[in-house]
């Protein structure tokens, strides 16, 4: 039998021995759009940090197709918050999408004009070819974002982890994001991405994950994006629930 | 040029050249306390290897100090990550009480043997160029070529792992010994500075040339090799003056040339400097008061029910007046016996611009939770910048509220 893209294992996360994520068991296969949803310090990023081995896991194991990730680097394409950078440091747009192909070139060989060609082409899908030359910094919220996301597609992975793409991010950049994940998910690739807006779940995704140290819930939106789920996930946030179950109501019928 | 300072300089220029480009990763990797924690950190092992050698052959001194700089540093990863004491303090606490130690050690030593050793180990405190031979040259070009020869290798592992650590990781970059490594040739290069700069002021050398040539470019490569410029260009300057005026000693003169170097970059660089900023920032200023007295002579006229509003009722500072004569020199208003009149482009201007400010006004007050980050009112529209569906409901929102600017001007009264 094939071994899945991505089997989290009874993972517990903790940091200074206060548990994140709590014996959390997954089974991710097949190309398909996932969202990671939770309240705040759900434990969301820390999920996929997890899986990326960013953060120290306290017991439990992660296999990506079957074998160790350390084995498996090359498949997975990472976004991380826009936040975790400095966006002063001195490199153009075009750097930052050549270190998508880091990975592949190995140690000391430096990227030449195939990988520039990559570069392009994947600044080409986010819509930033014109912004190639510009220092990181004059770029708006949206557009560093969407340099991330360019950065990823040069990693030309199989499976992809985003960690909060669409947080603060104006339409233009929303409409590329949505747009990228549909293409991502035509040819063949699995998408993992953290998620705030409840609103727009069921338009973008195929899946749920529901966080909250523990696993909640997770399985196709039409049957996992429930009310009787968020509220587990969500509780006694009301505002958020109320909300949640409007979105539920009006995506019912198009199901 | 006489032998002596040839070799001097030689080796002053190559120190600086080494100790500029690594200094650019340690800048940028927001390590530069570290560095002077470093190399304060390694005056104890400088003392006490001549204590325990009972030579001044320079290797083996650097050996010692190197040794207790990395030390240094261990105790301030041991101290930030299992105690409560926090990383800048922990720095701090190295720093002082290695330093100290090196100082006591070192008048242990002044009172144990002859006069002419311990001017030697005085001359690690502030830096002596003149001491500096041949053969010392040789190990600091040593070192100097291994440190080079390693950037250029490792650039590009270097470059990702001092951007963005996470991602690194996540592509299978072993973060911690590449970061441990950069580290390494901090600790090399400091070493190597101590006899010309000395212990308390030879971090300076690996910040001052970095943060300079930041100011100057914004690619990385570039940043790297003018930084290596700056170093030996420095050195040189400080080493000819201290050579020339007796008395001064090296250390202070080079560092004080390189913060000539850095207040220059600072004010004159044509993108990042200090003058160039506050020549943008004035006239920013100046655009958004220019769009604000539009808006003001475009609302007061509508209030008016299209008469216009005079000077006095619209201009209530020196700055906007001056705001006036540019709008008037735009085309978009004339002044007419004491009022202020929109000409027929400048209603089509107007309207853009109290509509762009009404439509984000409307955004605000409808949706307060989610505005934040979005908000940019400094951009006139939001066309392009919220959704589209959006935007339409909030023109409908505006055309409902009776405030969309529809205003059009009679004849002059």
């Amino acid at each position: 039998m094939k071994s899945p893209m991505v089997h989290v294992h009874d993972v517990t996360v903790a940091y200074h021995r206060k548990p994140v994520l709590w014996n959390v068991d997954l089974v991710l296969d097949d190309p398909r759009l996932i969202g990671v949803l939770g309240p705040n310090g759900a434990g969301k990023s820390t999920l996929l940090k997890a899986i990326l081995g960013l953060v120290p896991i306290a017991s439990g194991t992660v296999e990506i197709g079957g074998k160790p990730l350390a084995k498996q680097r090359r498949l997975i394409g990472y976004v991380p918050q826009r936040e975790s950078v400095d966006w002063e440091f001195p490199v153009t747009v075009l750097d930052v999408v050549l270190m998508g192909t880091y990975g592949r070139l190995g140690w000391f060989r430096r990227p030449g004009s195939k990988e520039r060609a990559i570069a392009i082409q994947s600044l080409e899908r986010v819509g930033l070819v014109d912004l190639a030359h510009q220092q990181i910094g004059q770029l708006s919220g949206g557009q560093q974002q969407r340099t991330f996301l360019a950065r990823a597609l040069a990693q030309d992975a199989a499976l992809y982890f985003m960690d909060e793409p669409m947080a603060g991010v104006d339409a233009a950049t929303e409409r590329v994001i949505f747009g990228l994940l549909r293409e991502l998910r035509a040819q063949g690739k699995m998408v993992v991405v953290v998620h705030h807006d409840l609103r727009t779940v069921p338009s973008y995704f195929d899946d749920v994950i529901l966080l909250h140290r523990r696993l909640i819930a997770h399985g196709p939106v039409a049957s996992t994006f429930t009310r009787e789920n968020l509220r587990k996930c969500y509780g006694g946030n009301l505002a958020a629930l109320e909300m949640a179950a409007e979105i539920v109501a009006a995506s019912a019928p198009t199901k | 040029m006489d032998y002596n300072t040839a070799i001097v300089l030689a080796g002053v220029s190559i120190l600086g050249l080494t100790a500029g480009s690594v200094g650019s990763f340690l800048v940028l990797r927001k390590r530069a306390l570290a560095g002077d924690a470093l190399a304060h950190a390694s005056l104890p092992g400088l003392v006490g290897a001549f204590l325990l050698f009972e030579r001044r052959e320079l290797f083996i001194l650097l050996a010692g100090a190197l040794v207790s700089g990395l030390i240094g540093i261990a105790v301030v990863a041991i101290l930030s990550r299992y105690t409560r004491i926090k990383e800048d303090a922990s720095i701090g606490i190295v720093l002082s009480v290695f330093f100290g130690l090196g100082i006591v050690l070192s008048r242990f030593v002044q009172n144990r043997t002859t006069a002419g050793s311990k001017a030697g180990l005085d001359s690690f405190l502030l830096g002596k160029t003149a001491g500096i031979i041949a053969q010392d040259v040789l190990f600091i070009a040593v070192v100097a070529g291994f440190t080079l020869a390693l950037l250029l290798l490792m650039f590009k592992e270097f470059k990702v792992v001092t951007f963005d650590q996470g991602f690194a990781r996540a592509q299978g970059w072993p973060t911690v010994p590449l970061d441990f490594c950069l580290l390494a040739l901090v600790a090399v290069n400091v070493m190597i500075g101590l006899p010309a700069v000395g212990v308390v002021l030879v971090a300076a050398l690996l910040i001052l040339p970095a943060s300079a040539a930041r100011f100057w470019t914004d690619r990385l490569g570039h940043m790297v090799l003018l930084s290596a410029m700056f170093g030996g260009g420095i050195g040189i300057v400080g080493t000819l003056l201290s050579a020339n005026v007796s008395g001064l000693p090296a250390g202070p003169v080079i560092v004080l040339s390189g913060t000539v170097l850095l207040l220059f970059s600072m004010l004159a660089s044509p993108r990042r400097g200090l003058l160039a900023k506050s020549w943008r920032d004035f006239w920013w200023a100046r655009s958004i008061e220019q769009r604000c007295l539009l808006q003001e002579i475009y609302e007061e006229t509508e209030r008016a029910g299209g008469s216009p509003p005079t000077k006095a009722d619209v201009v209530h500072r020196a700055t906007e007046s001056w705001a006036l004569s540019r709008l008037v020199r735009a085309g978009w208003v004339e002044l007419q016996e004491g009022r202020v009149r929109l000409t027929s482009s400048g209603l089509v201007r107007g309207q853009e611009v109290v509509l762009g400010s009404r439509l984000w006004q409307a955004y605000l007050e409808e949706y307060p939770d989610q505005a934040g980050p979005l908000a940019d009112l400094s951009m006139e529209s939001i066309d392009g910048i919220l959704p589209v569906e959006l935007v339409t409901h909030l023109q409908r929102l505006v055309r409902e509220q009776g405030r969309w600017p529809a205003l059009s001007m009679g004849e002059p009264t």
